[in-house]
């Protein structure tokens, strides 16, 4: 049975070297350019028309405008709209990411650590830079919660840090590992089906078992996608907020 | 010891930590359907803050997961 890991590997399309480094066209540059086309598609075809009542197009752009807006102002409030462009584009990055993935023989580049860390890092260096602009040395009033005993506080000032350091940590391994568990398991089970099938001494068709358990699997991954995206969303509103109005 | 026998044995202690998640998952699950049930008018926000919380439980369980492989495929 083939490596199930082998299908994350990244093949170059169009090798370029510049100056001894490897910054070729991947096929994961391939599918982010599509996820940028696709998004940058929905988007304009969906103001089109611009109908009270929405057409199909405009429904789909409008309820994704609205998802994301909803979260913006429910967590940062009215002043938090001009979050609004930069938790937008990083719900359709993610978004695009994990759905495109689900399209047989495509790339999910959402399933890279590197792709994530780096997402996850800037929500996190974005979140502590405007705090520490926002209030100046004010901002480390964030580690130390209010109305605790005296003696306690050296004890929960690095427990505090220490659990606002692991934000980009969690942040990046959750979609990463979620999108790479799920591909994996998928190619687990079809080869499964394949080495029924292969061997199958005498009753081949019950090779056709696993499948059933794929079709499954591929609507849970559909329900994933959605689902780490709007946590990714979320979980961006909750840092900003958290450094902006430190608690 | 051979370095084969060590991974599938590693990859097989990874796994047995799933099982917090699972009890976490069912706990969740178990408060939101006695939400719902006692307040069916707050169904919709019970769905959506509990599917929040669900990934934020699931990502714990796919780390584990995640181990285990590594240690198969990857080490």
């Amino acid at each position: 049975m083939h490596n199930p890991l082998e299908q994350f590997v990244i093949d170059r399309i169009v090798p370029i070297n510049v100056a001894g480094h490897d910054i070729s066209f991947t096929q994961s540059s391939l599918v982010m350019v599509l996820g940028v086309a696709l998004t940058a598609l929905l988007m304009l075809a969906g103001i089109r028309k611009q109908a009270l009542v929405p057409g199909r197009w405009q429904n789909v752009s409008e309820m994704l405008y609205e998802a994301v807006f909803g979260i913006v102002t429910e967590n940062l409030g009215e002043e938090g709209k001009k979050y609004f462009p930069f938790v937008f584009t990083l719900f359709m990055t993610v978004l695009m990411g994990n759905l495109l993935g689900l399209i047989p023989y495509s790339f999910t580049y959402t399933s890279h650590i590197i792709v994530t860390g780096a997402l996850a890092l800037l929500v996190f260096g974005m979140a502590t830079l405007i705090g520490l602009w926002k209030h100046k040395f004010h901002f480390f009033s964030l580690f130390l919660p209010k109305g605790l005993p005296f003696l306690m506080i050296p004890l929960i000032i690095p427990i505090e840090v220490i659990s606002y350091l692991s934000r980009p940590v969690s942040l990046s391994v959750r979609l990463c590992a979620n999108m790479m568990m799920g591909h994996t398991m998928l190619k687990l089970i079809a080869g499964f089906s394949a080495s029924l099938i292969m061997l199958g001494f005498g009753l081949k068709l019950v090779g056709i078992l696993p499948f059933f358990v794929n079709v499954a699997l591929m609507g849970l991954e559909l329900m994933i996608a959605f689902i780490q995206a709007y946590v990714f969303a979320i979980l961006t509103c909750i840092y900003l907020k958290d450094a902006i109005e430190l608690h | 010891m051979e370095p084969q026998v060590a991974k599938i044995i590693a990859a097989g202690l990874a796994v047995v930590a799933v099982l917090g998640p699972g009890i976490g998952l069912g706990i969740l699950f178990g408060n939101i359907i006695s939400a719902i049930g006692r307040n069916p008018s707050a169904a919709d926000a019970v769905k959506s803050t509990g599917l929040i919380y669900f990934a934020l439980i699931e990502a714990l369980a796919l780390f584990a997961l995640g181990m285990a492989f590594f240690f198969i495929y990857a080490v």
